[in-house]
Protein backbone atom coordinates (compact mmCIF):
# COMPACT_ATOMS: atom_id res chain seq x y z
CA UNK A 1 0.00 0.00 0.00
CA UNK A 2 3.00 2.30 -0.05
CA UNK A 3 1.86 3.60 -3.45
CA UNK A 4 -1.41 4.65 -1.86
CA UNK A 5 0.08 6.47 1.11
CA UNK A 6 2.62 8.08 -1.22
CA UNK A 7 -0.20 9.30 -3.48
CA UNK A 8 -2.15 10.64 -0.53
CA UNK A 9 0.86 12.44 0.96
CA UNK A 10 1.52 14.33 -2.28
CA UNK A 11 0.12 17.86 -2.50
CA UNK A 12 -2.55 16.68 -4.95
CA UNK A 13 -3.45 13.79 -2.63
CA UNK A 14 -3.85 16.11 0.34
CA UNK A 15 -6.12 18.33 -1.71
CA UNK A 16 -8.13 15.27 -2.74
CA UNK A 17 -8.76 14.54 0.94
CA UNK A 18 -9.82 18.17 1.45
CA UNK A 19 -12.21 17.83 -1.51
CA UNK A 20 -13.80 14.57 -0.37
CA UNK A 21 -14.31 15.70 3.23
CA UNK A 22 -15.55 19.10 2.03
CA UNK A 23 -18.10 17.53 -0.32
CA UNK A 24 -19.31 15.22 2.43
CA UNK A 25 -19.77 18.22 4.71
CA UNK A 26 -21.78 19.89 1.93
CA UNK A 27 -24.05 16.82 1.87
CA UNK A 28 -24.31 17.10 5.64
CA UNK A 29 -25.40 20.74 5.27
CA UNK A 30 -28.23 19.63 2.97
CA UNK A 31 -29.54 17.30 5.66
CA UNK A 32 -28.99 19.81 8.44
CA UNK A 33 -30.78 22.65 6.69
CA UNK A 34 -33.74 20.48 5.68
CA UNK A 35 -34.23 19.33 9.27
CA UNK A 36 -33.90 22.87 10.57
CA UNK A 37 -36.83 24.06 8.45
CA UNK A 38 -39.02 22.29 11.06
CA UNK A 39 -38.18 25.26 13.31
CA UNK A 40 -40.43 27.36 11.08
CA UNK A 41 -43.35 25.17 12.26
CA UNK A 42 -46.21 26.46 14.40
CA UNK A 43 -46.61 23.32 16.53
CA UNK A 44 -44.52 24.61 19.42
CA UNK A 45 -41.56 22.51 18.28
CA UNK A 46 -43.14 19.05 18.66
CA UNK A 47 -42.07 17.94 15.16
CA UNK A 48 -38.60 19.42 15.67
CA UNK A 49 -38.15 17.59 18.99
CA UNK A 50 -39.25 14.31 17.41
CA UNK A 51 -36.78 14.92 14.59
CA UNK A 52 -34.01 15.70 17.10
CA UNK A 53 -34.74 12.45 18.91
CA UNK A 54 -34.59 10.53 15.64
CA UNK A 55 -31.28 12.18 14.70
CA UNK A 56 -29.67 11.21 18.02
CA UNK A 57 -31.00 7.67 18.34
CA UNK A 58 -31.32 6.17 14.85
CA UNK A 59 -28.34 3.80 14.25
CA UNK A 60 -27.93 4.76 10.56
CA UNK A 61 -27.89 8.47 11.44
CA UNK A 62 -25.39 7.67 14.18
CA UNK A 63 -22.97 6.20 11.64
CA UNK A 64 -23.45 9.26 9.41
CA UNK A 65 -22.85 11.58 12.35
CA UNK A 66 -19.56 9.85 13.16
CA UNK A 67 -18.50 10.22 9.52
CA UNK A 68 -19.40 13.91 9.82
CA UNK A 69 -17.26 14.37 12.96
CA UNK A 70 -14.34 12.61 11.26
CA UNK A 71 -14.82 14.71 8.10
CA UNK A 72 -14.70 17.95 10.07
CA UNK A 73 -11.59 16.81 11.94
CA UNK A 74 -9.77 15.60 8.81
CA UNK A 75 -10.81 18.73 6.85
CA UNK A 76 -9.38 20.94 9.60
CA UNK A 77 -6.17 18.94 10.12
CA UNK A 78 -5.42 18.75 6.39
CA UNK A 79 -6.16 22.43 5.90
CA UNK A 80 -3.48 23.17 8.52
CA UNK A 81 -1.00 20.82 6.83
CA UNK A 82 -1.66 22.25 3.35
CA UNK A 83 -1.58 25.85 4.59
CA UNK A 84 1.79 25.25 6.26
CA UNK A 85 3.22 23.79 3.03
CA UNK A 86 1.84 26.72 1.07
CA UNK A 87 3.25 29.31 3.46
CA UNK A 88 6.74 27.80 3.29
CA UNK A 89 6.55 27.76 -0.52
CA UNK A 90 6.94 31.56 -0.44
CA UNK A 91 9.29 32.60 2.37
CA UNK A 92 9.66 36.19 1.09
CA UNK A 93 6.42 37.91 0.14
CA UNK A 94 5.71 40.71 -2.32
CA UNK A 95 5.85 44.41 -1.52
CA UNK A 96 2.95 45.04 -3.88
CA UNK A 97 0.47 42.30 -4.74
CA UNK A 98 -2.65 42.73 -6.84
CA UNK A 99 -4.36 39.49 -5.89
CA UNK A 100 -7.81 41.02 -6.20
CA UNK A 101 -7.32 41.42 -9.96
CA UNK A 102 -6.84 37.72 -10.64
CA UNK A 103 -8.81 35.76 -8.05
CA UNK A 104 -11.85 35.98 -5.78
CA UNK A 105 -11.53 37.19 -2.21
CA UNK A 106 -13.03 33.97 -0.85
CA UNK A 107 -10.57 31.79 -2.76
CA UNK A 108 -7.64 33.66 -1.23
CA UNK A 109 -9.02 33.56 2.32
CA UNK A 110 -10.35 30.04 2.72
CA UNK A 111 -8.10 29.44 5.73
CA UNK A 112 -9.32 32.55 7.57
CA UNK A 113 -12.95 31.77 6.69
CA UNK A 114 -12.50 28.16 7.80
CA UNK A 115 -10.97 29.22 11.13
CA UNK A 116 -13.90 31.55 11.84
CA UNK A 117 -16.33 28.74 10.95
CA UNK A 118 -14.49 26.36 13.27
CA UNK A 119 -14.84 28.80 16.18
CA UNK A 120 -18.52 29.19 15.29
CA UNK A 121 -18.87 25.41 15.20
CA UNK A 122 -17.50 25.09 18.74
CA UNK A 123 -19.97 27.70 20.04
CA UNK A 124 -22.79 26.13 18.02
CA UNK A 125 -22.12 22.57 19.22
CA UNK A 126 -21.77 23.69 22.83
CA UNK A 127 -25.10 25.53 22.58
CA UNK A 128 -27.24 22.80 21.03
CA UNK A 129 -25.43 19.55 20.26
CA UNK A 130 -23.86 19.22 23.73
CA UNK A 131 -27.11 20.24 25.44
CA UNK A 132 -29.09 17.66 23.44
CA UNK A 133 -26.67 14.85 24.31
CA UNK A 134 -25.62 15.60 27.86
CA UNK A 135 -27.36 18.77 29.01
CA UNK A 136 -30.25 18.88 31.48
CA UNK A 137 -33.23 19.83 29.37
CA UNK A 138 -36.93 19.27 29.94
CA UNK A 139 -39.34 17.20 27.85
CA UNK A 140 -42.27 18.22 25.67
CA UNK A 141 -45.80 16.80 25.87
CA UNK A 142 -44.76 13.83 23.72
CA UNK A 143 -41.98 12.95 26.15
CA UNK A 144 -39.21 13.97 23.76
CA UNK A 145 -36.31 16.13 24.93
CA UNK A 146 -37.36 19.74 24.42
CA UNK A 147 -34.48 20.90 22.19
CA UNK A 148 -36.88 23.40 20.65
CA UNK A 149 -37.09 25.13 24.01
CA UNK A 150 -33.29 25.40 24.16
CA UNK A 151 -33.18 26.81 20.63
CA UNK A 152 -36.02 29.26 21.25
CA UNK A 153 -34.36 30.51 24.44
CA UNK A 154 -31.00 31.00 22.69
CA UNK A 155 -32.53 32.85 19.74
CA UNK A 156 -34.36 35.25 22.05
CA UNK A 157 -30.96 36.93 22.62
CA UNK A 158 -30.17 39.49 19.91
CA UNK A 159 -26.40 38.98 20.10
CA UNK A 160 -26.79 35.23 19.65
CA UNK A 161 -28.92 35.84 16.55
CA UNK A 162 -26.33 38.30 15.25
CA UNK A 163 -23.52 35.77 15.79
CA UNK A 164 -25.43 33.20 13.75
CA UNK A 165 -26.33 35.54 10.92
CA UNK A 166 -22.77 36.84 10.57
CA UNK A 167 -21.32 33.32 10.74
CA UNK A 168 -23.64 32.22 7.95
CA UNK A 169 -22.20 35.05 5.87
CA UNK A 170 -18.76 33.55 6.35
CA UNK A 171 -20.16 30.12 5.49
CA UNK A 172 -21.55 31.54 2.24
CA UNK A 173 -18.12 32.83 1.20
CA UNK A 174 -16.40 29.59 2.23
CA UNK A 175 -18.88 27.58 0.15
CA UNK A 176 -18.74 29.97 -2.80
CA UNK A 177 -15.18 28.81 -3.44
CA UNK A 178 -15.12 25.40 -1.79
CA UNK A 179 -18.07 23.84 -3.61
CA UNK A 180 -16.80 24.26 -7.17
CA UNK A 181 -13.14 24.03 -6.16
CA UNK A 182 -13.72 20.49 -4.84
CA UNK A 183 -14.88 19.36 -8.29
CA UNK A 184 -11.80 20.87 -9.94
CA UNK A 185 -9.60 19.01 -7.45
CA UNK A 186 -11.42 15.78 -8.28
CA UNK A 187 -10.43 16.45 -11.89
CA UNK A 188 -14.00 17.15 -12.96
CA UNK A 189 -13.74 20.08 -15.33
CA UNK A 190 -15.71 19.88 -18.53
CA UNK A 191 -17.08 22.46 -20.96
CA UNK A 192 -20.59 21.05 -20.53
CA UNK A 193 -20.71 20.43 -16.80
CA UNK A 194 -18.42 23.02 -15.19
CA UNK A 195 -20.83 25.93 -15.86
CA UNK A 196 -23.59 23.83 -14.23
CA UNK A 197 -21.37 23.03 -11.22
CA UNK A 198 -20.47 26.73 -10.90
CA UNK A 199 -24.15 27.73 -11.07
CA UNK A 200 -25.25 25.13 -8.52
CA UNK A 201 -22.28 26.14 -6.34
CA UNK A 202 -23.33 29.79 -6.36
CA UNK A 203 -26.97 28.97 -5.73
CA UNK A 204 -26.11 26.57 -2.93
CA UNK A 205 -23.73 28.97 -1.20
CA UNK A 206 -26.39 31.69 -1.16
CA UNK A 207 -29.51 29.61 -0.47
CA UNK A 208 -28.31 27.28 2.30
CA UNK A 209 -26.66 29.94 4.53
CA UNK A 210 -29.71 32.18 3.89
CA UNK A 211 -32.12 29.53 5.20
CA UNK A 212 -29.83 28.85 8.15
CA UNK A 213 -29.67 32.57 8.95
CA UNK A 214 -33.42 33.05 8.50
CA UNK A 215 -34.22 30.63 11.36
CA UNK A 216 -32.69 32.64 14.25
CA UNK A 217 -34.14 35.85 12.78
CA UNK A 218 -37.60 34.25 12.50
CA UNK A 219 -37.45 32.86 16.01
CA UNK A 220 -36.15 36.14 17.45
CA UNK A 221 -39.08 38.02 15.93
CA UNK A 222 -41.51 35.41 17.30
CA UNK A 223 -39.93 35.31 20.75
CA UNK B 1 7.31 60.22 -20.07
CA UNK B 2 8.90 60.42 -16.64
CA UNK B 3 8.75 57.28 -14.54
CA UNK B 4 9.82 56.53 -10.98
CA UNK B 5 11.00 52.96 -10.53
CA UNK B 6 11.12 51.18 -7.20
CA UNK B 7 13.29 48.18 -7.94
CA UNK B 8 14.39 45.20 -5.85
CA UNK B 9 18.18 45.16 -5.55
CA UNK B 10 19.99 42.13 -4.17
CA UNK B 11 23.73 41.53 -4.63
CA UNK B 12 23.57 37.73 -4.52
CA UNK B 13 21.58 34.80 -3.12
CA UNK B 14 22.93 35.42 0.40
CA UNK B 15 22.32 39.18 0.45
CA UNK B 16 19.16 40.34 2.24
CA UNK B 17 18.33 42.83 -0.48
CA UNK B 18 16.02 45.84 -0.50
CA UNK B 19 14.22 48.35 -2.69
CA UNK B 20 15.94 51.26 -4.43
CA UNK B 21 14.16 54.12 -6.15
CA UNK B 22 15.32 55.44 -9.53
CA UNK B 23 13.82 58.26 -11.57
CA UNK B 24 13.86 57.51 -15.32
CA UNK B 25 13.39 60.55 -17.56
CA UNK B 26 12.50 60.83 -21.26
CA UNK B 27 10.87 57.44 -21.59
CA UNK B 28 9.18 56.91 -24.95
CA UNK B 29 5.67 55.38 -24.78
CA UNK B 30 6.74 53.06 -27.61
CA UNK B 31 9.52 51.50 -25.54
CA UNK B 32 9.00 48.03 -24.16
CA UNK B 33 9.31 47.64 -20.40
CA UNK B 34 12.69 45.96 -20.88
CA UNK B 35 13.94 48.78 -23.15
CA UNK B 36 13.01 51.20 -20.39
CA UNK B 37 15.22 49.11 -18.09
CA UNK B 38 18.00 49.30 -20.72
CA UNK B 39 17.75 53.10 -20.51
CA UNK B 40 17.92 52.96 -16.72
CA UNK B 41 20.95 50.66 -16.84
CA UNK B 42 22.79 52.96 -19.27
CA UNK B 43 22.19 55.80 -16.79
CA UNK B 44 23.50 53.66 -13.95
CA UNK B 45 26.58 52.57 -15.95
CA UNK B 46 27.35 56.20 -16.83
CA UNK B 47 27.37 56.97 -13.12
CA UNK B 48 29.60 53.95 -12.45
CA UNK B 49 26.85 52.06 -10.58
CA UNK B 50 25.97 48.39 -10.88
CA UNK B 51 23.18 47.96 -13.47
CA UNK B 52 19.93 46.22 -12.51
CA UNK B 53 20.20 42.57 -13.50
CA UNK B 54 17.14 41.02 -15.13
CA UNK B 55 16.40 37.96 -17.28
CA UNK B 56 15.57 38.41 -20.95
CA UNK B 57 16.30 36.68 -24.23
CA UNK B 58 14.11 36.74 -27.32
CA UNK B 59 12.14 39.90 -26.49
CA UNK B 60 9.39 38.51 -28.73
CA UNK B 61 7.23 36.95 -26.02
CA UNK B 62 8.08 33.35 -26.86
CA UNK B 63 11.16 32.33 -24.84
CA UNK B 64 9.84 32.68 -21.30
CA UNK B 65 12.95 34.31 -19.88
CA UNK B 66 11.65 37.73 -18.84
CA UNK B 67 10.14 37.64 -15.39
CA UNK B 68 9.28 40.82 -13.56
CA UNK B 69 6.60 41.28 -10.93
CA UNK B 70 5.31 44.72 -11.90
CA UNK B 71 2.95 46.62 -9.57
CA UNK B 72 1.78 43.39 -7.97
CA UNK B 73 1.30 41.37 -11.15
CA UNK B 74 3.63 39.05 -13.07
CA UNK B 75 4.49 40.59 -16.47
CA UNK B 76 2.65 43.76 -15.48
CA UNK B 77 -0.90 45.09 -15.85
CA UNK B 78 -1.78 43.79 -19.33
CA UNK B 79 -3.35 40.39 -19.97
CA UNK B 80 -1.65 37.74 -22.07
CA UNK B 81 1.68 39.49 -22.58
CA UNK B 82 5.19 38.91 -21.30
CA UNK B 83 7.23 41.75 -19.79
CA UNK B 84 9.13 42.22 -23.07
CA UNK B 85 5.84 42.75 -24.92
CA UNK B 86 4.55 45.23 -22.34
CA UNK B 87 4.97 48.80 -23.56
CA UNK B 88 5.35 52.02 -21.63
CA UNK B 89 2.11 53.32 -23.21
CA UNK B 90 0.39 51.02 -20.71
CA UNK B 91 1.55 53.43 -18.00
CA UNK B 92 0.96 57.11 -17.38
CA UNK B 93 3.47 59.95 -17.25
CA UNK B 94 4.66 60.38 -13.68
CA UNK B 95 3.74 56.83 -12.64
CA UNK B 96 5.62 55.10 -9.85
CA UNK B 97 6.21 51.43 -10.66
CA UNK B 98 7.31 48.74 -8.21
CA UNK B 99 9.34 45.92 -9.77
CA UNK B 100 10.10 42.71 -7.87
CA UNK B 101 11.51 39.30 -8.75
CA UNK B 102 9.34 36.14 -8.80
CA UNK B 103 8.90 35.11 -5.17
CA UNK B 104 8.99 31.39 -4.40
CA UNK B 105 11.16 29.07 -2.35
CA UNK B 106 11.70 27.01 -5.50
CA UNK B 107 12.83 30.13 -7.44
CA UNK B 108 15.65 31.59 -5.31
CA UNK B 109 16.88 35.06 -6.27
CA UNK B 110 20.27 34.94 -8.00
CA UNK B 111 20.74 38.71 -8.28
CA UNK B 112 18.34 41.67 -8.38
CA UNK B 113 15.40 40.53 -10.54
CA UNK B 114 17.03 37.31 -11.74
CA UNK B 115 15.72 34.09 -10.20
CA UNK B 116 16.90 30.52 -10.62
CA UNK B 117 14.06 28.70 -12.37
CA UNK B 118 15.93 25.42 -12.94
CA UNK B 119 13.32 23.73 -10.73
CA UNK B 120 11.14 23.77 -13.88
CA UNK B 121 13.94 22.10 -15.87
CA UNK B 122 14.22 19.33 -13.29
CA UNK B 123 10.45 18.75 -13.46
CA UNK B 124 10.70 18.41 -17.27
CA UNK B 125 13.70 16.08 -16.89
CA UNK B 126 11.69 13.88 -14.53
CA UNK B 127 9.08 13.05 -17.18
CA UNK B 128 8.20 15.83 -19.59
CA UNK B 129 9.54 14.04 -22.65
CA UNK B 130 8.77 11.15 -24.99
CA UNK B 131 11.20 8.33 -25.78
CA UNK B 132 11.13 7.59 -29.47
CA UNK B 133 13.55 5.91 -31.84
CA UNK B 134 14.91 8.33 -34.37
CA UNK B 135 15.04 7.17 -37.98
CA UNK B 136 13.59 8.14 -41.32
CA UNK B 137 11.11 10.99 -41.46
CA UNK B 138 7.59 9.53 -40.94
CA UNK B 139 4.75 10.44 -43.27
CA UNK B 140 2.90 13.55 -42.16
CA UNK B 141 -0.43 11.80 -41.67
CA UNK B 142 0.83 8.42 -40.51
CA UNK B 143 -0.65 8.94 -37.04
CA UNK B 144 -4.17 10.33 -37.29
CA UNK B 145 -4.95 12.96 -34.64
CA UNK B 146 -8.35 14.71 -34.54
CA UNK B 147 -8.06 18.45 -35.15
CA UNK B 148 -9.77 19.25 -31.84
CA UNK B 149 -7.30 17.17 -29.85
CA UNK B 150 -4.37 18.59 -31.77
CA UNK B 151 -5.61 22.11 -30.98
CA UNK B 152 -6.02 21.37 -27.27
CA UNK B 153 -2.57 19.80 -27.08
CA UNK B 154 -1.14 22.81 -28.92
CA UNK B 155 -2.88 25.20 -26.52
CA UNK B 156 -1.22 23.43 -23.61
CA UNK B 157 2.10 23.36 -25.45
CA UNK B 158 2.14 27.15 -25.81
CA UNK B 159 3.34 27.31 -22.18
CA UNK B 160 6.74 29.01 -22.30
CA UNK B 161 7.71 28.01 -18.75
CA UNK B 162 8.22 31.60 -17.56
CA UNK B 163 6.94 30.86 -14.06
CA UNK B 164 4.31 33.64 -13.92
CA UNK B 165 1.83 31.03 -12.62
CA UNK B 166 4.07 30.28 -9.64
CA UNK B 167 4.71 33.98 -9.08
CA UNK B 168 1.00 34.87 -9.14
CA UNK B 169 -0.21 31.93 -7.03
CA UNK B 170 -0.62 32.75 -3.35
CA UNK B 171 0.78 29.27 -2.63
CA UNK B 172 3.62 29.49 -5.17
CA UNK B 173 2.16 26.36 -6.75
CA UNK B 174 3.51 25.07 -10.07
CA UNK B 175 0.33 23.18 -10.97
CA UNK B 176 -0.48 25.21 -14.11
CA UNK B 177 3.00 24.70 -15.56
CA UNK B 178 3.11 20.97 -14.75
CA UNK B 179 -0.46 20.46 -15.94
CA UNK B 180 0.31 22.10 -19.28
CA UNK B 181 3.39 19.94 -19.76
CA UNK B 182 1.58 16.74 -18.77
CA UNK B 183 -1.49 17.62 -20.86
CA UNK B 184 0.30 18.38 -24.12
CA UNK B 185 1.72 14.83 -24.16
CA UNK B 186 -1.18 12.98 -22.52
CA UNK B 187 -3.54 14.05 -25.30
CA UNK B 188 -1.34 12.87 -28.18
CA UNK B 189 -0.65 9.28 -29.32
CA UNK B 190 3.11 9.87 -29.08
CA UNK B 191 2.78 10.55 -25.36
CA UNK B 192 0.95 7.35 -24.40
CA UNK B 193 3.96 5.10 -23.70
CA UNK B 194 5.17 7.05 -20.68
CA UNK B 195 1.82 8.59 -19.82
CA UNK B 196 1.36 7.12 -16.31
CA UNK B 197 4.99 7.28 -15.24
CA UNK B 198 5.18 10.86 -16.50
CA UNK B 199 2.29 12.07 -14.34
CA UNK B 200 3.66 10.29 -11.26
CA UNK B 201 7.24 11.49 -11.65
CA UNK B 202 6.48 15.09 -12.60
CA UNK B 203 4.09 15.52 -9.66
CA UNK B 204 6.65 13.95 -7.29
CA UNK B 205 9.38 16.27 -8.60
CA UNK B 206 7.07 19.30 -8.30
CA UNK B 207 6.51 18.51 -4.60
CA UNK B 208 10.22 17.81 -4.14
CA UNK B 209 11.12 21.29 -5.42
CA UNK B 210 9.03 22.92 -2.69
CA UNK B 211 6.15 24.38 -4.71
CA UNK B 212 2.87 24.80 -2.83
CA UNK B 213 -0.44 22.99 -3.30
CA UNK B 214 -3.15 24.18 -5.68
CA UNK B 215 -6.14 25.83 -4.02
CA UNK B 216 -7.91 26.61 -7.31
CA UNK B 217 -7.88 30.39 -6.96
CA UNK B 218 -7.33 30.69 -10.71
CA UNK B 219 -4.72 33.44 -10.33
CA UNK B 220 -2.21 31.41 -12.39
CA UNK B 221 -4.40 31.18 -15.48
CA UNK B 222 -5.51 34.80 -15.16
CA UNK B 223 -1.89 35.99 -15.15
CA UNK B 224 -0.49 33.47 -17.65
CA UNK B 225 0.95 35.28 -20.70
CA UNK B 226 -0.14 32.30 -22.82
CA UNK B 227 -3.57 31.99 -21.13
CA UNK B 228 -3.11 28.32 -20.25
CA UNK B 229 -6.53 27.06 -19.13
CA UNK B 230 -7.45 25.71 -15.70
CA UNK B 231 -8.88 22.67 -17.52
CA UNK B 232 -5.29 21.48 -17.68
CA UNK B 233 -5.04 21.40 -13.88
CA UNK B 234 -8.17 19.24 -13.70
CA UNK B 235 -6.63 17.00 -16.35
CA UNK B 236 -3.39 16.74 -14.36
CA UNK B 237 -5.41 15.71 -11.31
CA UNK B 238 -7.15 13.02 -13.40
CA UNK B 239 -3.86 11.87 -14.92
CA UNK B 240 -2.30 11.64 -11.47
CA UNK B 241 -5.17 9.69 -9.89
CA UNK B 242 -5.36 7.37 -12.92
CA UNK B 243 -1.62 6.79 -12.91
CA UNK B 244 -1.55 6.06 -9.19
CA UNK B 245 -4.42 3.57 -9.52
CA UNK B 246 -3.27 1.81 -12.67
CA UNK B 247 0.49 2.14 -13.12
CA UNK B 248 2.86 -0.76 -12.42
CA UNK B 249 4.96 1.40 -10.11
CA UNK B 250 4.23 0.11 -6.61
Amino acid sequence: MSWFTKAMSSNIGKKLIMAFTGLFLILFLVGHVSGNTLLFGTDGGLAFNAYAKFMTTNPAVKILSYITYISILVHVVYSIIVTRTNKTARPVGYEVNAGSTNSSWASRNMGVLGTILLIFLVVHMKGFWYEMHWGEIGTDINGNKDLYGVVAKAYAEWWYVLLYVVSMGFLAFHLSHGFSSAFQTLGLNHKKYTPIIKGVSLGFSILVPAIFAAIPIYMFINS
Amino acid sequence: MNITLKVWRQKNAQDKGGFKTYPVANVSPDMSFLEMFDVLNEQLLAKGEDPVHFDHDCREGICGMCSMYINGKPHGPKDAVTTCQLHMRSFKDGDSITVEPWRAKAFPVVKDLVTDRSAFDRIIQSGGYISINTGGVPDANEIPIPKKIADQAMDAATCIGCGACVAACKNASAMLFVSAKVSQLAMLPQGQVERKTRAERMVAQMDEEGFGACTNTGACSAECPKEISLENIARLNREFYGAKLKSENV
